[in-house]
């Protein structure tokens, strides 16, 4: 099983995560995670969706979700020709004067104390899920008191635009084609 | 500002619009506005008994005209009546489009009274719903739902709209067009892939042209013949294809699956080739997957690409309607085959031997009972193929499917995906609405005709004249055969007693029909004949029938094909087969 991450344009209409997310559990498809968010046209969202998957399962979660009336484009974010980043926050147990190294241990992941509390420290952080990981694992000795994760969002590399992609007259994907999992636009 | 109308009239306005001649429904509270407008429509409108009646009437009127199919309900419970319709369609893929009144908008999410959302609860059960707020919406609504249902793979929409949208003020605007960014349905098949799949039937010596239900909804059975008798190979019709393809055609080697004829399960499971036409590998045709057909090479057309590759992976996957798709497949095929064409001669002396051995049949029941194949038998026979069967669920549902022959296309009504129990008398109602001039035979079971046979009264008041044989073995036959089988003949609670209550024909009598019964096997053929020769009212027929008849072949369930059985522990005799 590998983690596969991928990019579906919706229609900005009431009800279209209630149908994304009910597929996924009629079908028995296990979400790692979901960002959604509004995109540069307002009648359109855009989620990032990461699964662990086979390639033969992707192609069916795809060809499913490209059913629902409301998904308007969908295509795979691969490593490699996308940037992938998710942001956490999470509040590390203060004690005997350890805020220096915390402070150390996220800055080498880019990431930065926001909050010094009386009994925590905050700290906020961009990156690649396992740069995230791995953040995290130096920190857990410390104790992690709350942690929040925002999903993985991404967006592929070089000019093209998953809406010129999708939103085209033909309804075309412009790109060479991608060997396993196809790419479902109108 | 152009002329103001209510929502409501808006609604009825967007319904004459599209084209919609009928529609199924109960008024309530939430809806009561809309039928107002209702009242003054040229749409003749049928007042059901149950919202359930309204649904599969919807269906059966679109799966005889090809048309979309329209009910309607109220909130809350009328809403809720219609999940089972709903589920039955989205699964048989059957254009309607269910329209339901919502409590007032700034009631929705209160627990209001007959507040149920509708839309959550059908989302996974519908092709498409909408919840409508705003009067100005519902015109855009309408031309989309119709077009949502009826276009690509077809299903069921519904449209929800809240009551205080029906009774404010709008100004009716119907759109010139429908465009949908996220529904364009590929119509037109990729030709590399024609050439592909005219490739590999050209190399086939052992092609099974395996005939789904899509055939059918793409009115594509005159390009079917055509293409068959070009291959020349054998073809299975599944349950949802019966009448897809003639019976009498000497090609047609009958039903695959669970109970399926000896020769087509078997010709599925030996072939090279699959060429797969709006079928889906549903796992009552494939028995147990894994060791489902292992030598062949799948070719699989459909509309929809999310069945490709769903359960069986497909060498050639055709994307487009089938009509088109097959209609491409024709020339290049042809041309194909111009260059060689293999030879199917061994496949057929197979096929045949298989065949005649173990054609469809039946015992007479010893204890000088009616066998009920018997009478589905001559109930098809006396009436012919241009009449018009529905069937219920259960075990007289596949002796419909077995016994009776079908030669035309939408001949042949059934549920098949979700095995709806109470789905035939309703279905029936709406076939016959469709199709008025056709007689119309509902073949039930005792269990399922007591599910929803109050629409026999719907059929009465509305000159409707079905008629409706029930076949009578006093249980739930079908499950009673798989404690039979699978249960030791522990027969828990699937005694119906009906040959003491209800007094069938009585009931009828009750419900405005002519109530008949029919007791032994003498009188079959003239009690038949005397439904046939009453067209002023519903009839309906008791056949008293043997209770311990059993449907076969069979494949168990989670089996494989292989281990298909002609009686009980009795497998057709492979070492005499040359295969
Ligand atoms: C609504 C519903 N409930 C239960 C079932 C399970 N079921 C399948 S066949 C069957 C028996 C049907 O009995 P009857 O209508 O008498 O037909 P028969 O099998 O005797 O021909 C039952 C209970 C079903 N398919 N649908």
């Amino acid at each position: 099983m590998a983690q596969h991450t991928l990019s579906v344009l919706v229609e900005n209409s009431p009800g279209v995560l209630a149908r994304v997310a009910g597929l996924f559990a009629r079908r028995g498809y296990n979400i790692d995670s979901l960002a959604v968010g509004p995109t540069e046209n307002p009648t359109v969202s855009r989620m990032t969706i990461v699964l662990n998957l086979e390639g033969h399962a992707l192609d069916q979660v795809s060809a499913q979700l490209f059913k629902l009336v409301n998904v308007i484009g969908i295509q795979e974010m691969k490593s490699g020709e996308s940037y992938q980043r998710e942001l956490l926050f999470v509040k590390v147990k203060k004690s005997n004067g350890n805020e220096a190294k915390i402070a150390e241990i996220a800055s080498r992941f880019n990431g930065r104390v926001i909050d010094d509390g009386s009994s925590t420290v905050t700290i906020e952080a961009v990156g690649m899920p396992k740069d995230l990981e791995a953040l995290l694992s130096q920190l857990k000795e410390f104790g992690l008191r709350e942690l929040v994760q925002s999903g993985v969002i991404a967006i592929e590399s070089g000019d093209v635009t998953l809406a010129e992609r999708t939103l085209t007259e033909t309804g075309v994907a412009s790109s060479e084609s991608h060997s396993q999992t196809e790419d479902y636009q109108n | 500002m152009g002329e103001q109308i209510t929502g409501a009239q808006s609604l009825v306005k967007s319904l004459e619009l599209v084209g919609v001649e009928v529609m199924f429904g109960i008024p309530g509270g939430a809806i009561l506005p809309a039928y107002d407008p209702i009242f003054d429509s040229k749409i003749r409108h049928i007042l059901v008994r149950h919202e359930q009646g309204a649904g599969h009437a919807a269906t059966g009127y679109a799966q005889v005209t090809g048309k979309v199919g329209v009910c309607i309900a109220t909130s809350g419970p009328g809403a809720t009546n219609l999940v089972t319709p709903l589920a039955d369609a989205q699964m048989d893929s059957v254009p309607i489009v269910a329209i339901t009144g919502q409590v007032p908008g700034p009631a929705i999410g209160t627990d209001a009274f007959q507040e149920a959302d509708i839309r959550g609860v059908t989302m996974p059960i519908t092709k498409h719903n909408y919840l409508i707020t705003n009067p100005d919406d519902i015109p855009r609504a309408i031309a989309e739902a119709f077009y949502i249902a009826g276009s690509g793979r077809p299903g069921p929409v519904l449209v929800d709209i809240a009551k205080d949208a029906l009774q404010r003020m709008t100004e009716f605007k119907y759109p010139q067009s429908v465009s949908l960014l996220g529904y364009k349905p590929q119509t037109e098949p990729d030709s590399q892939s024609i050439r592909d799949a005219a490739a590999l039937i050209a190399q086939s010596k052992k092609p099974v042209f395996y005939v789904g239900g899509g055939v059918i909804k793409a009115n594509a059975s005159a390009e079917l013949i055509k293409l068959a008798e070009l291959v020349g190979a054998p073809v299975v019709t599944t349950l949802m294809a019966r009448g897809a393809f003639p019976d009498s055609h000497a090609q047609n080697l009958g039903m695959p699956g669970m109970h399926g004829t000896v020769a087509a399960v078997t010709s599925l499971q030996k072939a090279d080739l699959l060429i797969t036409l709006g079928a889906r590998f549903d796992d009552r045709v494939t028995g147990k997957l894994s060791s489902f057909a292992v030598n062949a090479k799948v070719i699989h057309a459909d509309i929809d690409p999310a069945e490709i590759g769903k359960n069986r992976y497909a060498d050639v996957a055709i994307i487009g309607d089938l009509k088109e798709s097959i209609r491409a497949l024709i020339p290049a095929v042809d041309a194909e085959l111009k260059k060689s064409k293999p030879d199917l001669e061994t496949w057929w002396r197979q096929m045949n031997s298989l065949r005649s051995t173990y054609p469809l049949g039946y015992n007479e029941p010893d204890d000088g009972s009616v066998s009920p194949q018997y009478v589905i038998e001559r109930i098809g026979a006396i009436t012919g193929p241009d009449a018009i069967y529905v069937a219920g669920v259960g075990q007289h549902q596949m002796w419909a499917s077995q016994f009776i022959k079908y030669e035309k296309p939408r001949t042949w009504l059934n549920s098949g995906g979700l095995g709806t129990m109470g789905y035939a008398v309703p279905a029936a109602m709406g076939a016959k609405v469709g199709a008025p001039k056709t007689p119309v035979w509902a073949i039930d079971g005792d269990g399922c005709f007591q599910m929803t046979n109050q629409e026999l009264v719907t059929c009465s008041l509305n000159n409707i004249p079905i008629k409706v044989a029930i076949i009578n073995n006093e249980s739930l036959g079908m499950v009673r055969q798989w404690q039979s089988l699978f249960y030791q003949g522990r027969y828990s609670n699937t005694d119906l007693h009906s040959k003491r209550v209800p007094d069938f024909a009585k009931l009828a009598e009750a419900m405005g029909c002519v109530g008949l019964r029919c007791e032994s096997k003498g009188d079959v053929d003239r009690i038949i004949k005397e439904a046939n020769a009453i067209n002023d009212a519903p009839v309906v027929v008791d056949f008293n029938v043997h209770r311990d008849a059993m449907v076969w072949p069979m494949v168990a369930a989670g089996t494989s094909n292989d281990e298909i059985l002609i009686a009980r522990e009795m497998a057709p005799d492979w070492d005499s087969q040359e295969l």
